[in-house]
């Protein structure tokens, strides 16, 4: 009788303690769910939270991106550049310098513009609301926001008034800066290393046709093109310029790579005027200040 | 009953002396410190080494005229001496010594469309700098691993650019770094806390301010991975510690 007490009183006691586990993992797991849900962005007035996208993700996202947001979604073998991997948190279009977070902002106005030259559509017919939730989700992929602060955006001057001196400044940087060792002598896109390249996870890139292309792959103002090369595209062989450019050179750089578009500028027909030829990729590289 | 006494007197008393034993062992290990020397070797034959086109750069083209480049994922030194493996410790080190940051700052440079040097060892917050010796532009583009907690950037630097001064926040062995405009341009920097080294051409390494202890030793090579082996560092007396890595 006492030994079948004690058996008895060690079985509920067993199964009581692995009931607790079971509660504690359980509220563990929500938990972390939860927190991860509760996570948010901050657009202006706007906040956004991750737990109010998880449905649109479902509906819009999820088929590229992936449940996980790795990039995997079913659509992602057939698409070329492949969708973002959301939990590396290495995004292309950014105002913060390379190797940093982009901004909450970054990423906002990565989903209403959509990706030039990608599948990724505009997502305007999303409200505001909903793409700063959006914002939010997009961050709950990756630990790296719990634990790092986007980097402060580079400062982009006022742009300065386009000159001839400016673009001719413009060709000189095009050419000692070896932006045409990819994007080619005449901006094709055909430069000597043009194809070999590959982005971050080995899969091969085309580096930007300036001719056929009338936007870029983060936006199509003139501040916008200032800012991809100033703070590079991270994930692709696109570096940042930061370090080597002052902001006027910046500029000059920006006024120089409009005369390569095929649409109509007026920076086109300043370089028409004085008679701008290509860079000659072969002359040594030296810079424009000992000519 | 009195036998349990004195056993109980006896046994604190012996707890007591084995502590203090250990608190003076500790104490002199703290003053002084040791070293870990020795030689890395391949067995077998060396993975076999690409020659590397570098007509696409001329000025690296011509640097290299006199003494064609290959590859350098296997890199040997005589009496199968294997060069670039990089030593540390991978257990063992105490908190005080792993936290050390060498005040040197060794130089990465990129000279002759390559990395000089191949594979770089650094301590967790080691300042280096990165130069470019080479009269055209590199762009250095370090791709740490997925959930690293150092994170991927990608700088240009043209001829006669200012070093960069670098850091990394995580130990990772090791850190890829590309050049997309050179893609035959492959290096490793590999990040550990505590003393470390990468051998020479001659296979031979040393390991610095060591405390007295005993550790495990982690040796990284890019083709042929890692291996480990137990060393004991004694007070005034250098360790040695050799490992073979077969060729596959």
């Amino acid at each position: 009788m006492r030994t079948k007490l004690l058996r008895w009183s060690l079985f509920l006691g067993a199964a009581a303690m692995l009931a607790l586990l079971g509660v504690s993992s359980a509220q563990v797991t929500q938990q972390q769910q939860e927190g991860e849900m509760g996570v948010e962005s901050h657009i202006g007035k706007l906040t956004g939270r991750a737990s109010a996208a998880k449905t649109n993700y479902r509906r819009y996202c999820v088929g590229c991106h992936g449940e996980k947001g790795d990039g995997n979604g079913e659509n992602a073998p057939w698409i070329d550049p492949k969708p973002r991997d959301f939990t590396l948190a290495t995004f292309k279009c950014r105002s913060t310098p390379t190797g940093t977070l982009p901004t909450d902002e970054d990423l906002f106005n990565t989903i209403g513009r959509g990706l030039d030259n990608s599948n990724m559509p505009q997502w305007l017919p999303l409200s505001k609301q909903n793409r700063a939730d959006m914002v939010a989700y997009v961050k709950h992929f990756s630990p790296r926001w719990k634990t790092e602060k986007p980097g402060t955006p580079i400062q982009v001057p006022h742009e300065p008034e386009v000159s001839a001196d400016r673009i001719k400044a413009g060709l000189q940087l095009f050419q000692k800066m070896e932006c045409w060792k990819c994007h080619g002598p005449e901006g094709h896109g055909d430069g000597p290393s043009a194809p070999t390249l590959t982005d971050s996870k080995d899969r091969p890139i085309p580096p930007y046709d300036f001719t056929e292309g009338h936007r870029f792959k983060c936006g199509q103002t003139d501040e916008d093109l200032y800012k991809i090369f100033m703070t590079g595209l991270d994930g692709t062989p696109m570096p940042s310029f930061a370090d080597n450019l002052n902001p006027e050179q910046a500029w000059d750089l920006v006024f120089y790579l409009r005369t390569l578009q095929p649409m109509h500028t007026k920076e086109k027909d300043i370089a028409k005027q004085l008679g701008l030829k290509p860079i000659e990729p072969n002359a040594p590289a030296t810079p424009p200040a000992d000519k | 009953m009195t036998t349990r006494y004195k056993f109980v007197g006896m046994a604190s008393a012996l707890l007591l002396l084995a502590f203090g034993l250990l608190y003076s062992t500790r104490s002199v290990s703290a003053a002084a410190e040791g070293k870990i020397t020795g030689t890395i070797k391949l067995q077998g034959t060396p993975a076999h080494q690409r020659p590397i086109d570098m007509s696409k750069e001329p000025n690296c083209q011509k640097a290299h005229a006199d003494h064609p480049v290959t590859t350098e994922t296997v890199v040997t030194g005589p009496n199968n001496a294997l060069q670039y493996v990089v030593v540390y410790i991978s257990e063992g080190l105490p908190a005080a010594a792993a936290s050390q940051v060498p005040s040197e700052t060794p130089t990465w440079d990129q000279k002759g469309c390559q990395y000089i040097p191949h594979v770089m060892a650094l301590d967790v917050n080691q300042h280096f700098k990165v130069t470019n010796s080479d009269p055209h532009s590199h762009n250095i583009h370090p791709i740490p691993k997925p959930g690293s907690a150092n994170h991927e950037w990608n700088k240009s630097q043209p001829a006669g650019a200012a070093p960069f001064d670098v850091t990394w926040p995580a130990e990772e062995v090791a850190i890829h770094v590309k050049c997309n405009i050179h893609p035959w341009m492959s290096g490793y920097m590999a990040v550990v806390k505590g003393p470390t080294a990468t051998s020479d051409n001659d296979g031979s390494y040393t390991l610095s301010n060591v405390p007295p202890g005993n550790y495990t030793l982690t040796a990284w090579q890019e083709t042929y991975g890692t291996q480990t082996q137990k060393v004991t560092v004694s007070a005034g007396q250098p360790a040695k510690a050799d490992f073979t890595f077969k060729a596959k």
